[in-house]
This record gives structure tokens, sequence and C-alpha cells, in this order.
């Protein structure tokens, strides 16, 4: 008893202040928001498109680059980028840059196909009057796995660590889906799990929420494609906010569910 | 036949050899074979089905001596609708031969529990009838935030006769779509095959098409990288004792080890940006390099992690109601971890001497003795125990590491190869992730491309153990057992 006690002054208070203080550092090497510099981009060029491994870049043919228009040219869809930076390696003139912005969940799918203008990254809002009053200040939430190959589960899970301490903001992962508001979905919902993961939104009470973390939850991530897999929640489900990245990490997970309940407002600029 | 006469192609960690000098024979011998080659104390690292060029069906045997630091690799071509069980004899062929059955068709004569692998059934669960029997079913959806999985409990009482787990989930293509490859998609793949173990399975990746292609990373490159694969062990081991911990009710360590894991995924970081490693090992090289100033805030962050976790982990071997319930919770004993073949932390928990970083060393590695740590207990407390050492030992072998780092650069060729792999080469890569063996092999057509990439998962050796370690065991005794080994849903089911 008494080396318990030792040891919990030894460890010491480490739950974070974030979001009230600022965020825990993130390594220099971090890769979050891509930004694309249009100006940089000669017409006839496709290595990051080549180089993409979900194919995640995309390019508007008729729309021709240094045509003026600040929309036209490459685009990016994050629910599809692994963050790999396999793009910006290939990139002979430096046109994409992964930047160090945390911040990018979103509540529509299409908000996730970032082009080259300078405009924000539209993140997510809160929720609708009547479910923010409902979920607000206590949402439960059901965890599914469907197929995540486990980096997705160890970062949404890590939420509940004393570091992170998600009990704070009313956000807790339960048992059952008749205790929860909703789902929190990770991995390309795999046919084997298609099923399993029907019954268990039927069994939470309306109303109800999705929540899809990670690429291969948005899109099917690295599985797109697969006949073994579909391509993400947003394929079987109506889902309310999109968190990406391969894993995201737990604070653009958290910034999300923050954003979410409307514990984050700001809208901030990009980095 | 004696250990310098099997009649199969030997093969060095990490190393190809044609396919022509893989001998070929008939199914029945090389189910002999191998009998054989188990019964001196060989195992089996991969037993899987391949379709030739001709479209027919060959089976692959890649055996490990452990002792002699070497592998082996035989090839049996399937005629008919069959082929004769090792499981008979040897259960570790077990799943292997199921895996066979279910993606080629193909029976393995005498299997004793013949069922699919990741194909999901209803029914056809092992029963044991008796009016004060009952079955409890569990999953795949669980209650914690884990992976899905099915878990069938015979049940009297509280005491567990019998456990049968069905798995299959999480199977979303892996093997298949590395068909054809590598292409761009080719290596997340590998490193998304178990996500916790990004590490070791891109390194295992990376080593196959390197072999292919006659390359190899740099010393410095392989010394960072084995940096990486050690962080990995860290943060997994931490969190796995601070999860032990919380399922015996031990609230102080799980809630310690659940900060310091993520510390050490944090080192990984600070290594290469991402928490799990994604996007560090690369064919030929590393993405990044461990520059001095890195290094020396590596040292320092490691320094402060042991420390945190000594003190949380200790606490564990100096409570004695936490003793109490890790002790003689689901053994296993020497013999039966043999048998079934175990790797990595569970089998030495059982007194097996298993290491590739020690018994099929590649990289840096080679340059270094590693300790293999054992326990002879084989219960609960033998697989935390294990752990423990383990920690230690990677953490002085990570300082090692980085005090002693080779110079040169981190990555000579990147990208894939211009010219393509070695056609009609198999290629073997074993690598000692945190959960035990990762294994992996290719084998190329003629024009260089994958026609079968097998993965084998830690996970895929020892499913099995868990569900035999809950016999005569107290059902509420399956979440500890669980944590225990903490398996990968994900990389079985690839």
């Amino acid at each position: 008893m008494l080396k318990a006690i030792l040891s919990r002054i030894q460890q010491g208070y480490r739950t974070m202040r974030f979001p009230a203080g600022p965020p825990p550092a993130l390594s220099d090497r971090f890769r979050g928001l891509p930004e694309i510099e249009a100006s940089a981009c000669p017409d006839d060029c496709r290595a990051c498109l080549e180089a993409c491994p979900t194919g995640a870049i995309s390019r508007d043919a008729d729309l021709r680059i240094g045509s003026g228009s600040a929309e036209a040219g490459l685009r990016i869809d994050l629910g599809r980028c692994l963050f790999c930076v396999d793009c910006e390696e290939a990139c002979p003139r430096g046109a994409i840059a992964f930047t160090k912005d945390y911040r990018l969940a979103v509540r529509d799918r299409a908000a996730l196909s970032i082009g080259q203008s300078k405009r924000e990254l539209e993140l997510a809002r809160v929720l609708d009057r009547r479910l923010r009053r409902l979920f607000g200040r206590s949402l439960k939430l059901r965890v599914v796995s469907a197929g995540g190959c486990g980096a997705c589960e160890a970062d949404v899970n890590v939420l509940n660590t004393l570091a992170w301490d998600l009990g704070r903001f009313g956000i807790q992962y339960v048992a059952s889906p008749r205790h929860a508001d909703g789902l929190l979905v990770t991995g390309p919902v795999t046919k084997n799990m298609e099923l399993a993961l029907a019954k268990t939104y039927a069994a939470v009470p309306e109303p109800k929420i999705v929540i899809a973390v990670g690429s291969c939850a948005i899109s099917g991530g690295p599985y797109i494609g697969s006949p073994e897999a579909n391509g993400g929640a947003s394929s079987l489900l109506p889902v309310d906010l999109f968190i990406p990245g391969c894993p995201p990490n737990p604070l653009t997970i958290l910034d999300g569910l923050l954003r979410l309940t409307g514990r984050i407002k700001e809208k901030a600029a990009r980095a | 036949m004696n250990r310098d006469d099997i009649p199969l192609a030997g093969l060095i960690n990490g190393g190809a050899a044609s396919l022509a000098s893989v001998p070929s024979m008939s199914s029945e011998r090389l189910a002999e074979v191998v009998c054989e080659g188990i019964g001196m104390g060989l195992r089996i690292s991969a037993y899987f089905g391949a379709t030739a060029a001709d479209g027919g069906t060959e089976l692959f045997a890649i055996l490990a001596d452990d002792e002699r630091n070497k592998l082996y690799a035989g090839r049996a071509r399937a005629e008919g609708k069959g082929f004769p069980s090792i499981a008979r004899e040897h259960p570790q062929a077990q799943l292997f031969e199921r895996e066979i059955a279910e993606q080629f068709g193909l029976a393995p004569e005498g299997h004793p529990w013949l069922k699919p692998v990741r194909r999901l059934q209803a029914g056809g669960f092992y029963r044991v009838e008796g009016e004060q029997v009952h079955e409890v079913a569990v999953g795949p959806v669980h209650a914690g935030v884990i992976e899905p999985g099915h878990f069938r409990f015979q049940c009297h009482g509280e005491r567990v006769f019998h456990l049968e787990i069905a798995l299959g989930y999480q199977h979303r293509g892996v093997e298949q779509a590395l068909i054809g490859g590598p292409d761009r998609r080719s290596p997340h793949y590998a490193e998304t095959a178990a996500g916790d173990a990004t590490i070791a399975h891109a390194t295992s990746y990376c080593q196959i098409v390197e072999a292919l292609s006659k390359r190899r990373k740099s010393a410095r490159a392989q010394a960072i990288g084995a940096i990486a694969l050690e962080l990995e062990r860290l943060a997994n081991h931490v969190g796995d004792l601070g999860a032990i911990s919380g399922d015996v009710g031990f609230l102080p360590t799980a809630s310690f080890c659940g900060r310091i894991r993520g510390e050490f995924l944090n080192m990984t970081a600070l290594l290469c940006g991402n928490r799990f490693g994604r996007g560090l090992v690369l064919v030929g090289g590393l993405r990044y390099d461990l520059d001095e100033a890195r290094a020396a805030e590596l040292l320092e962050r490691l320094d402060s992690g042991e420390r945190d976790a000594s003190v949380a982990i200790r606490l564990l071997w100096d409570t004695q109601s936490v003793m109490a319930r890790l002790e003689d919770t689901g053994r296993i004993s020497r013999d039966d971890a043999a048998r079934l073949g175990l790797v990595g932390p569970a089998a030495r928990a059982s007194g097996l001497s298993r290491d590739i970083r020690s018994d099929q060393p590649t990289g840096i590695y080679r340059l270094t003795q590693m300790p293999v740590s054992t326990y002879d207990s084989g219960d609960v407390l033998g697989r935390a125990f294990v752990r423990w050492l383990e920690i230690q030992q990677s953490i002085a072998f990570i300082r090692e590491l980085v005090v002693s780092l080779p110079s040169g650069d981190i990555r000579a060729a990147p990208g894939l190869p211009p010219a393509g792999l070695a056609p009609a080469t198999l290629a073997v890569a074993l690598n000692e992730g945190w959960r035990g063996e990762v294994c992996h092999v290719a084998i190329t057509d003629a024009d260089g491309a994958f026609s079968r990439y097998k993965i084998v998962d830690p996970s895929f050796h020892n499913w099995p153990a868990l569900a035999y370690c809950l016999r005569d065991q107290e059902i509420s005794d399956f979440p500890l057992c669980n944590k225990s080994f903490n398996l990968s849903y994900c990389g079985h089911d690839l």
C-alpha cells in the first residue's frame, strides 16, 4: 500500500490542460494537413498522382493550373490520404508539403477534398441544437473495429488514459450499444463485419451519431477496392464526423470530438 | 535423416533462393520430411499453398532450425483433392492446414478439426454435452476498444471445459492484394498487416524486396531500424503490463502504464513523426535519420520512460494480491508450448528459448548478443515477467545503439527497383516483433512480380494457445489470460 502511494507521488500529475491550455507537443516530423502550392505545378506533371498509394490526389483536367482559377488543378482527398508523404517526396518542385496542423476533423465528407487555395479546411461544426443539448455534456460511444489494423483502435483507446482523460469532457466508451449515443467506427468495414456493424448500429437508441476514425473508416484507406472490404463506415451508415489519418494522432481525434460537442469553437486559420 | 541431410533447400533469414533450387516432392513426402524435421526440433515458420504458373497448386513449407541459425524450404505438387495432414501428429500445423484447405480447396487428410479459418460459419463449434454444461458465446463485437472475434466457451459452472476461438472478422484480403506487386500500395499493406507491429511487418516486407533485388540497408539504417523495432516492443510490453494490471483490478500500474506506453509511442514519433512508425522503413533504407540532437533527446526520454516504467511495473511484483492472481493462471507447459508451436514472449514464458533476434538474426542483430529472456512458469505471471525482462533489455540495447550509431547514409537507393525483382525466386524474412516471429515469404513469377505473398503474424501461431490455456480455468480468468497474450486479430485475419 505504502509503495503504491509512493509510486503515485513519483509519477506526478500528468493530465494535460488541453483544450484550456496548450496542446501537447507533437514531433517536428509530424505530418498533418497538407498544403498545395498552385503556382509551382506544371500542367503536364503527374508525379504525385502516380506516387499516391490510395489515389487520394486528383487533377481536374478541364481547369488548367495557371488559368487563374484558385480551385483548379490538384486536389487531395484527406479521406483517402495515408499521410505517408510519398507525394511530397515524388514532387520535383516541392508543391506539396505536410504541415504540422493536427486539426483535420470535418462534418461533411466533401470538405475533406482540399484544393490549392489557401482557404481554411472547414473544420467540424458543433452538433445541432437538439443533439448538442443531449450529447454536449455526456456522449457515450460504442467503439466498433471493423477491419482496423489496431492502430486507430490504440489511439482511440489512449484518450482514456490519464494523460488525456477523455472522461473530463463527459465522453466515454461504453460496453454496450444499448448504453451508447453513437458509434465510433474504425476500419474499412470488412464483409465479415458488415452484419455485426449493422446490428450494433441498430441496437443504439435514437437519436444517434456515427464517427469514422481513420482513412480506412472514411474511404477504405489502403483497402480501397478490396473484394473483402467495403469503402469504410460511410458506405453503410450515415457518418456525422470524419477524422482523417492513418492513424490519426490522438490529438486529432480529441480535437474532432471536442469540436463536435462544442468544446472547441474557434476556427483556426490554416497553419 | 539427421540435421545434416534434411532434403530441403537451406536458406538464411532475409535470403532468397531460386525456385528451381527448392526441391519439389510429393505431398506425402513433404509431410514426412516436415514431421521428421519437427521430431528433430525444427518448427514450422510457414506452411501454405500457392498457385503455380500452370494453374496447379503447390504447397510450400518453411522450417526453422533455431539451434543452427538456418531455415529450410521445400515444396510439393498437390495432386488430387487432398494432402496428408501433419496436424494429426503435430498440432502446430493445424491452422496452416485449415488455411490451405480454405484457400485452395484441398483437404488435409486426417486433420483432427477441419474448419474454415477466416470464412464465417454459423455453427460447427465443438460442444460438450451434459445437463449441467452451458455454453457462453462472446463477440464478435466486444465490450472494450478491441478488435472483433468470437469466443465460444463450454462451461460447467465457472469452470471452462473448452474454449473455441473463431476469427476472420478482420479479413480484408491483404495477401491477395499483394499479388502482382510490389507496387506503390504494397508497403502500406505490410504496415497495416498488424498496426501495432508496423515496424516488424514493414521491416520484413522490405527485407523481402531487398533480398529479391540484391540490395541492403546501410549499417546506420539497420541500427535505427532496430531502435524503432525495440521502441515498438517497449510501447506494447508496457501497455500490456498495464492492461494485465487493470484486469486484476490493480489500478495504480494500469493507470501509470497507460500513459508511459504513450511516451514510448511518442519516441517512435520523434524518429519519424508517426506514433506507430508509419513511413519510416523503406526498401533499401529509412526515410528519416536520427540526427545528434534527436539522439540526445531520445536518450533523455528513454531515461525518464525507464524510470517511470520501473516504478510502475515493480509495483506489480511487490503486491501480493496481484501476484496471487497472476500465478498459476492460464498455465502452458514447456512441452505443450513446443507442440503448439508457440513463438515470442508466450513461448519464452513457458521456458522455450526462441527469439529471432538471437536464433536467426539479421541486420544489426547479427552484431550483438541478444540474451533470450525466458521464464519457466508458463502462466500469466511468466508471460508478464518475460515482458518486464525484455523491457529492460530493449532499453539497454537502444542506448547501446544510439551511442554507437554507424555513420553513413540511411537511404542508399529508395523507391522501387527499376528493373524489377529476381524472377522465379523465393525469399523469406523473419523478425522478432513484440509478439514474436513475424514471417514474410514471397514467391515471384517469371516477370519478377509477386505470385504469392505469405504473411504469418505471430498471432497465427499463438491463438490456439490462448484457447488451450483456458482449459480447467475459471471463465472469469479469460480477460486476464487474453491480455497476457494480447494477440492480433487483424494480423491473424489479414
